[in-house]
């Protein structure tokens, strides 16, 4: 049962819109454990693309898959490409360093988890990494990153205090800051708000939404709602496999698929 | 049917139940007060001794003198009664022995946490537990015989008893301790933090020294107070290879004796209870214990000041 999306156009002004990432083929394998099955979709440039499913779906297993982060533990195995435009360089070749992927892409995790470190070192951190020392440099892609996270006036008093004094919702959007300083082509979020009071997510949803002009984005949501209201695209997932993908609002009030459609209704799942 | 009935109507063998189960509990809260007390108590004690024994020695020799006197010669015909010759000792030699161990332990403890495989973990921890087992006294001559002489070819001038040598060996010996505890606090570090910074493109080197240790830092501080602990209170291994002659100086290449080799000398040898000399030796002892609690009130103030909150 092979799916390809890749050849779906969708309707209306998104149809002009390019393409950031292209997935052929995908599989991927924890041990002997097939998690993924020949996942084929792509990601538009500068759009949000949702992952939806029940528990154990895969989502996240291929969200990580984007940046690498399988890499970090023993006995996992990628199968087929993922292709990063423009430059058409398949991240999972065994020949791409996962911290070059990781330059290019970022990501947000599902519970806040700040460095224990300053607020500015936090946002910070990703160019210290990269070896940027210049301090007016820093100060002003700090403060850019704080502002694109929409949380440079509740901290520009503050920047010198241990991160961990933040609420969780700042906090999260402390984190989003540190993927944003780095200027990532492809943002990742790993159900961002599941840790996060109803006030707090809601700020988070306006934040994607203001983002998604300047990156692309894909998330995964378990929040079926959520997905409906930050999204440009979705991908409903099941056991593995992607299941239907197609323009937001087509695959919420009409799936073409019986399985995607008893999912978003409340049937299943 | 016989459970309601016990508990509507309380018969003899409930009540006898009850009654047993009240005694059980308080004897095993008496048992577990009783345990915790001792160890206060024997605690206290051991101060309680000290302070009585060292002010009967402060009857004799002001606490001016003892602590500006530049001499420790309590056995002399020409007494003279300065601790700073023998703090100067445990200092200078405990200090060689945490330039060895606290970057040794800091640096094998980011291996084994961070980047050493499943299988050379399991294999080299139960090696640095050895290493903490094997007795002070076998350092000690392993010092004396093996690192002296070997020391003795690099620097041609070096002494027979040096706190170098000493320490150095101390050193070795405190490795694992540090390295275990802070290992350990390592290890406690969250695995999401660890991602949330190799996700920003951090390298494994980076992720250890940027994240894990400054997450870290209240354990590895512990790791630290417990390794100036040690080396402060170490006894056999300064006894042996650093001399037993109280000499203020702060040149690791002399020999010297620090507190406790003072006082494993002393209270080995036959002075009469309650004279002077013999009281000497709870006046460096109240010393010493002042300088380990010193250290372990810096320890807690760290741990209070830098709780991890993740």
């Amino acid at each position: 049962m092979v799916k390809d999306f890749s050849s779906e156009h969708p309707v209306g002004n998104v149809s002009s819109s390019q393409y950031k990432s292209e997935v052929r083929n995908l599989s991927f394998y924890y041990g002997s454990f097939s998690a993924l099955k020949n996942i084929n979709m792509m990601l538009h440039e500068k759009k949000v693309t949702a992952l939806i499913g029940p528990s154990g779906c895969g989502k996240s297993t291929f969200l990580r898959c984007f940046n690498r982060m399988h890499d970090l533990y023993p006995g996992n195995r990628y199968m087929g490409d993922i292709i990063l435009h423009p430059d058409n360089v398949n991240i999972l070749s065994r020949s791409v360093d996962p911290i070059e992927v990781r330059m290019r892409i970022s990501m947000v995790f599902q519970k806040p988890n700040p460095f224990p470190k300053s607020i500015y070192e936090n946002v910070a951190y990703g160019l210290r990494v990269r070896g940027v020392r210049r301090r007016a440099i820093l100060d002003e892609k700090v403060e850019d990153a704080l502002r694109g996270a929409a949380l440079w006036d509740e901290v520009k008093d503050r920047l010198h205090q241990l991160a961990y004094n933040l609420s969780g919702g700042q906090q999260q959007r402390l984190c989003i800051a540190r993927a944003l300083a780095t200027n990532p082509e492809i943002l990742l979020f790993d159900e961002p708000t599941s840790a996060l009071d109803p006030i707090a997510t809601a700020s988070i949803e306006e934040l994607i939404a203001d983002l998604k002009d300047k990156v692309t984005i894909l998330i995964v949501t378990h929040n079926m709602q959520q997905a409906a209201r930050v999204s440009d695209y979705t991908a409903y997932m099941y056991l593995g496999e992607v299941i239907e993908f197609g323009v937001t609002d087509t695959i919420f009030i009409k799936p073409k698929n019986k399985q995607t459609e008893d999912y978003i209704t409340g049937r299943f799942g | 049917m016989t459970a309601r009935r016990s508990d509507n109507t309380p018969d003899s063998s409930a009540l006898g139940y009850n009654y047993r189960r009240h005694l059980s509990e308080r004897f095993i809260e008496a048992v577990l007060f009783l345990t915790a007390f001792v160890s206060v108590a024997i605690t206290l004690a051991i101060v309680v001794m000290l302070v009585t024994e060292s002010l009967s020695f402060f009857k004799h020799v002001s606490l001016w003198e003892f602590l500006t006197d530049t001499q420790w010669t309590p056995l002399f015909d020409n007494a003279h009664y300065g601790i700073l010759p023998l703090v100067s000792g445990t200092v200078v030699s405990s200090a060689v022995a945490l330039l060895v161990a606290i970057p040794m332990g800091t640096i094998t403890a980011i291996y084994l946490s961070e980047f050493a495989p499943f299988t050379v973990r399991e294999m080299a921890k139960p090696f640095l537990e050895l290493l903490g087992g094997v007795p002070t006294v076998v350092y000690g001559y392993f010092a004396l015989l093996f690192v002296t002489p070997l020391l003795q070819k690099i620097f041609p001038e070096l002494p027979g008893f040096s706190l170098l040598s000493a320490g150095l060996v101390m050193g070795i010996m405190i490795i694992p301790y540090v390295s275990s505890m802070a290992e350990d606090a390592m290890r406690a570090v969250p695995m999401h933090l660890r991602e949330g910074s190799y996700a920003m493109g951090a390298t494994r080197f980076q992720t250890a020294v940027r994240v894990v240790m400054p997450g870290a830092f209240s354990g590895i501080a512990a790791a630290y107070i417990l390794g100036i602990s040690r080396a402060v209170g170490e006894t056999m291994v300064v006894a042996i290879a650093a001399g037993m002659q109280p000499n203020l100086t702060w040149n690791p290449m002399e020999p010297a004796a620090t507190i406790t080799a003072y006082i494993v000398q002393v209270s080995l040898g036959d002075l009469p209870h309650g004279s002077i000399g013999y009281q000497t030796i709870f006046a460096a002892g109240l010393t010493l214990l002042l300088i380990t609690l010193v250290f372990n009130i810096i320890g807690h103030l760290l741990r209070k000041r830098f709780r991890e909150v993740y």
